[in-house]
């Protein structure tokens, strides 16, 4: 006589259609990215993605576990595509393989694989690459540069030289290193009329990869996948630290759009604050988590070392994620009101 | 001059932390031991003896001053292994001896003469009868130690498992091999 | 009416399957080959047979009688022969056997005579009498005896009284059908509870997806010109649960914890057991059969009003299953159970069955490990978090179970449903709860060997001191009556030394303050001192040489033999 449990009837849902929709909710932002940089994006997201798999793959037969059912949940290639995105388009071949095989062996499955990982694993490897590596991570295209695709994939693969092309600073680099050298006497209106750089309102067409990627966030919360909670929190986080001060002293700090529409802003409110292993759980705790990412994310940018800082930002979260879920348990069923 | 200083004020901050220490070590000073205590309230209460002590709180005695090891106790099985451990950290051990599944005496009383040996060697008093009187057991009250067992001179006792009714039945840990075929657990 | 509906949190929508079986009018069930009825059926203590095997019982008769204030009588499903009553298998997800009473049915379908009471002269505690001794168990699926939810609170006046007709689970339609068909009945058994608990309002809550039903219960509440309210409740799992049906008519949230929900002033009762009520109240009927939806994978899946104690087997052959049914279901598919014996009876909970097979219920993938996603805390009813649960299940910290309300769980299954990692979340939980119970009573058990192990060694010890008391006791009483005799007789032998007999006094055991003991020693004590002195040398003063000499030899060699009496006596000269 067999035995199964109930419930015999289940809603169609799976870990795989999780993750599947997760990187269909990053294409417009693919799309905008690879619209402006070349197809560079695409070389890497290939490299990410295999590397995860093969990595994945070893780490899952030395820990004994079955490889069809674990490799094709789609978790690894998630954290391949985040790694691509949040690296320089043009970075090296192998500081791309270095920091995918950093975040699958190490930040997920040295802690006990899918589940169990306390901290974002992208984020883990952008912390470590960015730390080792500073150089090669601040090196992104000029926009607009429109190298072709044998061009680019020589400089990935390292058989061409990196050129000046590459010393063109994203937005916030350029913004941080002109508000350090300038010694409070830059106007930041007067830098944001350099359209070379900054574009229409945050960046020379960075802002459309922004774009992108909250298009897919919205997407992703009307599927569920994501409650409001923590983006909402992230973003109104950024929006009211940089309009405070933006309203102070507008000379010195960007506005609250420029602030929400380059760097990492988007990419972190909807895919990586939402990460739901390494983040919060109950709503009063994604709320407080995504708030305190966004301020520390603003904080680093502008007072840091680094012209972005949401991946440390995210990371100071994970580890505070626990406590803040154990203090902020919702009540339940009947107990309102009353003393527990 | 400094040095003299420094080493004044980092003087005078052990003092008073060690004031503090001895303060505290005296007011809040617990009485008993709490940790037999703890031990005793992991141990199953058989008071069978087979540890080698003369029931629980003379073992968890001697467990909490460290004079034995952790896995004489068959009645509290490898769970109760397993909770002294994480209690005092430990490392965890195969059981010494057998562990049995849970057990109730029963006179066969047929065959009972009556001679109180039995009563008087249950450490629960679980025996009721009295001098060439019928003992039975109290079903209840036995804890299957076994102790009835070695004292009665017509070798009337034996020991039964405990069956599983509806009253004590339990739901099994539902976790499934998923290494190869799903292994069919049975409820 | 207008009534305002509330919301519970969470809920998951199923697709429901209920038009497979709703669409066919009762039939009766035929007679059964045997019927096995089981005694326990209701929550409580277990009823205790009163037929035995060779007797032969009418349709209706008291077979078990009700055992305590909680618990309800079983009675004879139809006429026939008591083959036995011995222990058979019960329809329980253990397949373990409780005891059944066997009958073989003659065919005949005698009723027991029978008549309904005259319910005017019967006060509310005689009318819970009657309900419990007709054996009217709560049929929504707990079986609590339903008369001990027909007293009401005293301190709190009853605001609601509710009819759960719910009927939120998929695939089971029997009470839907039991409405359109004898929602007269329903409505007089409301009525009866009613009367009993005085609510301030009666609500029937069903679910919107029922409009005959919902129809059929309007018309006949208002032909019995009752001022009961009808409320459709919008579908969605589980708003058939007790606590769920309250909270959305009546905005009131009773927590997990409150066993009785007429500490809060409302109560429910399955529709089902309304009627049941009825049958028995108006009609005199005990409760002997209920509407069971037979359904799945079958050619013909309908209600059939079937008889308790029909094995499973062979009342679901009458919807004709399809070959490659593999088990049996009983109650629905998200918080039944395959029946691990497929001759197992139907009890009086038993609401459904639903044919199982491969093709329609598709074994389940693997379980995944806990993403987080929080999709399950999202499904909850009651709000909990059931991937925190199920963390600490899985660890077996039961303690932190706990922390996280565990016990309010209701099982439901809403969890397990929505979870993209296809993990049996229900599964860990009853483990969890089955777990802490059964430390809970091994932990008694612990104590209570504890108690009686310290009690026993304090008896001994006092054993021990009784008796150490007691020989005291008589050794000094020994000692005594020797002191008494050793006097006598030196009185009686008039001889001077001869004292100190009594003055070696037994050596008495040192035991704690005995005054008896005590006393008696220096009684005797006195005595010999008394004896001595009588005995003493009284005229000294006179004594010829001859006779001081003599005295100063004995002298000399009582010195030598060590007897030599203390010096003050010798030195104590009388007068």
């Amino acid at each position: 006589m067999m035995f199964a449990p109930a419930p015999f009837l289940l809603k169609d849902a799976s870990v795989s259609q999780v993750m599947t929709q997760v990187c269909l909710a990053l294409i417009p932002g693919i799309a905008a990215y690879a619209w402006l940089v070349g197809p560079a994006i695409l070389v890497q997201l290939v490299i990410a993605s295999l590397t995860a798999v093969a990595a994945e793959a070893a780490m899952l037969k030395l820990r004994g576990k079955p490889l069809a059912m674990f490799l094709s949940d789609g978790s690894a290639i998630v954290t391949a595509w985040l790694i691509a995105l949040t690296f320089p388009p043009l970075a090296p071949w192998w500081l791309v393989v270095t920091g995918t095989l950093f975040a699958i062996v190490i930040a997920k499955h040295l802690y006990g694989g899918l589940g169990q990982n306390p901290f974002n694993p992208a984020m883990v490897a952008f912390a470590a690459c960015i730390v080792s590596f500073p150089a090669l991570m601040s090196q992104w295209p000029s926009v607009g540069l429109q190298m072709p695709l044998l061009d680019q994939l020589n400089v990935i693969l390292g058989l061409a030289p990196r050129v000046d092309a590459l010393s063109g600073a994203t937005p916030l680099d350029a913004m941080k290193t002109a508000l350090k050298l300038g010694e409070g006497q830059i106007d930041i209106a007067h830098l944001l009329a350099n359209q070379d750089i900054y574009g229409n309102f945050a960046g020379r067409g960075w802002e459309w990869v922004a774009a992108g990627y909250l298009l897919g966030g919205l997407w992703l919360w009307r599927r569920k996948l994501v409650t409001w909670h923590a983006p909402v929190a992230f973003l109104a986080a950024m929006v009211l630290v940089s309009g405070a001060l933006w309203l102070y002293q507008p000379a010195s700090f960007a506005s609250p759009l420029f602030h929400l529409l380059s760097g990492g802003t988007m990419l972190g409110a909807f895919f990586i604050i939402t990460d739901p292993v390494s983040g919060c759980t109950t709503p009063r705790g994604k709320l407080i988590f995504g708030f305190s990412a966004g301020l520390l994310a603003y904080i680093i940018r502008v007072f840091g070392g680094y012209p972005d800082g949401v991946a440390f930002a995210v990371l100071l979260m994970n580890l505070s994620a626990p406590l803040i879920d154990q203090l902020t348990q919702p009540r339940i069923f009947g107990m309102k009101g009353r003393q527990s | 001059m400094d040095i003299l200083l420094a080493i004044a004020i980092m003087a005078l901050g052990a003092v008073v932390l060690g004031a503090a220490l001895g303060f505290a070590s005296i007011k809040f000073k617990v009485e008993g031991d709490p940790l037999v205590e703890k031990i005793e309230a992991i141990l199953p209460q058989t008071q069978c003896g087979q540890c080698g002590y003369p029931g629980c709180k003379p073992y968890a005695e001697a467990i909490a001053k460290g004079e034995c090891d952790i896995n004489l106790c068959p009645p509290g099985g490898m769970e109760g292994v397993q909770r002294l451990a994480d209690l005092l950290g430990r490392e965890v051990k195969a059981l010494e001896a057998e562990e049995k599944p849970k057990q109730v005496a029963i006179i066969d009383e047929n065959t009972c003469i009556g001679c109180t040996l039995c009563i008087q060697a249950c450490p629960v008093d679980a025996i009721v009868g009295a001098a060439k009187q019928m003992h039975t057991i109290i079903a209840q009250q036995c804890t299957g130690c076994e102790l009835c067992l070695p004292p009665c001179p017509v070798e009337c006792i034996h020991m039964e498992v405990i069956p599983e009714t509806l009253d004590n039945w339990k739901w099994k840990f539902p976790v499934i091999e998923i290494k190869s075929a799903p292994a069919k657990e049975a409820a | 009416m207008l009534n305002k509906l509330f919301k519970f949190y969470g809920g998951v929508k199923p697709p429901s399957n209920k038009t497979l079986s709703n669409a066919l009018p009762i039939v009766q069930a035929p007679l059964p080959s045997r019927l096995v009825v089981p005694l326990h059926q209701s929550i409580g203590g277990m009823p205790r047979p009163v037929v035995q095997a060779g007797e032969r019982v009418l349709k209706g008769q008291l077979i078990g009688q009700a055992d305590g204030w909680l618990s309800a009588a079983v009675h004879a499903p139809t006429s026939g022969t008591v083959l036995e009553v011995a222990m058979h298998v019960r329809p329980h997800v253990s397949g373990l056997d409780s005891l059944c009473v066997v009958i073989e049915p003659d065919g005949q379908d005698e009723w027991i005579a029978h008549g309904p009471p005259d319910i005017a002269t019967m006060s509310p505690a005689d009318i819970c009498n009657y309900l419990q001794q007709h054996g009217v168990v709560g049929l929504g699926g707990a079986g609590f005896p339903t008369h001990g939810k027909l007293t009401a609170t005293p301190a709190v006046p009853m605001a609601e009284l509710i009819i759960n007709a719910a009927e939120c689970e998929p695939y089971i339609t029997c009470d839907d059908l039991l409405m359109r068909e004898r929602a007269d009945d329903i409505v007089r058994g409301i009525a009866v509870f009613r009367d009993m608990l005085k609510p301030q309002s009666v609500i029937i809550g069903v679910e919107d997806n029922k409009p005959e039903a919902i129809a059929a219960m309007r018309a006949a509440v208002d032909a019995q010109n009752e001022a009961f309210s009808v409320v459709a409740v919008p579908t969605l799992y589980p708003a058939g649960g007790a606590k769920q049906l309250i909270r959305v008519l009546t905005g009131k949230e009773v927590p997990g914890s409150m066993r009785s929900t007429a500490d809060m002033g409302v109560q429910v009762f399955n529709v089902g057991t309304a009627y049941a009520a009825w049958r028995a109240i108006g009609h005199g009927e005990p409760l002997i059969s209920r509407i069971v939806t037979l359904t799945g994978n079958v050619r013909q899946a309908h209600n059939v009003e079937a008889l308790i104690g029909t094995p499973m087997n062979e009342l679901l052959q009458l919807a004709q299953p399809h070959p490659d049914t593999d088990g049996i279901i009983m109650g629905g598919p998200m918080m039944g159970f395959l029946v691990p014996n497929e001759s197992a009876p139907i009890v009086k909970t038993s609401n459904c069955l639903i044919a199982h097979s491969e093709r329609l219920f598709p074994p389940k993938a693997p379980e995944m490990p806990c993403i987080r996603c929080g999709a399950c805390a999202r499904a909850c009813p009651h709000e909990l978090q059931p991937f925190e649960l199920y963390w600490h299940a899985r660890a077996k910290d039961f303690g932190k179970t706990q922390q996280y309300n565990i016990f309010d769980c209701i099982e439901c299954g809403c969890c397990s449903f929505v979870c993209p990692s296809r993990i049996p979340l229900v599964q860990y939980f009853r483990f969890a709860k089955s777990e802490i119970w059964a430390r809970e009573r091994e932990k008694k058990a612990a104590d209570e060997a504890k108690t009686r192990f310290e009690f026993k060694q304090f008896r001994e010890e006092r054993e021990k001191t009784e008796k150490a008391e007691k020989l005291a006791k008589a050794a000094a009483a020994q000692a005594a009556k020797k002191a008494a005799e050793a006097a006598a007789a030196a009185a009686a032998a008039g001889d001077a030394g001869d004292a100190p007999v009594a003055d070696k006094a037994p050596d008495v055991a040192v035991d704690p303050a005995q005054a008896a003991k005590k006393a008696a020693i220096e009684a005797a004590m006195a005595r010999a001192k008394a004896q001595r002195e009588a005995a003493q040398v009284k005229n000294t003063d006179d004594l010829t040489p001859e006779q001081a000499k003599a005295m100063a030899d004995i002298e000399a060699r009582r010195q030598q033999a060590g007897i030599a009496e203390p010096a003050t006596t010798t030195e104590t000269k009388p007068e």
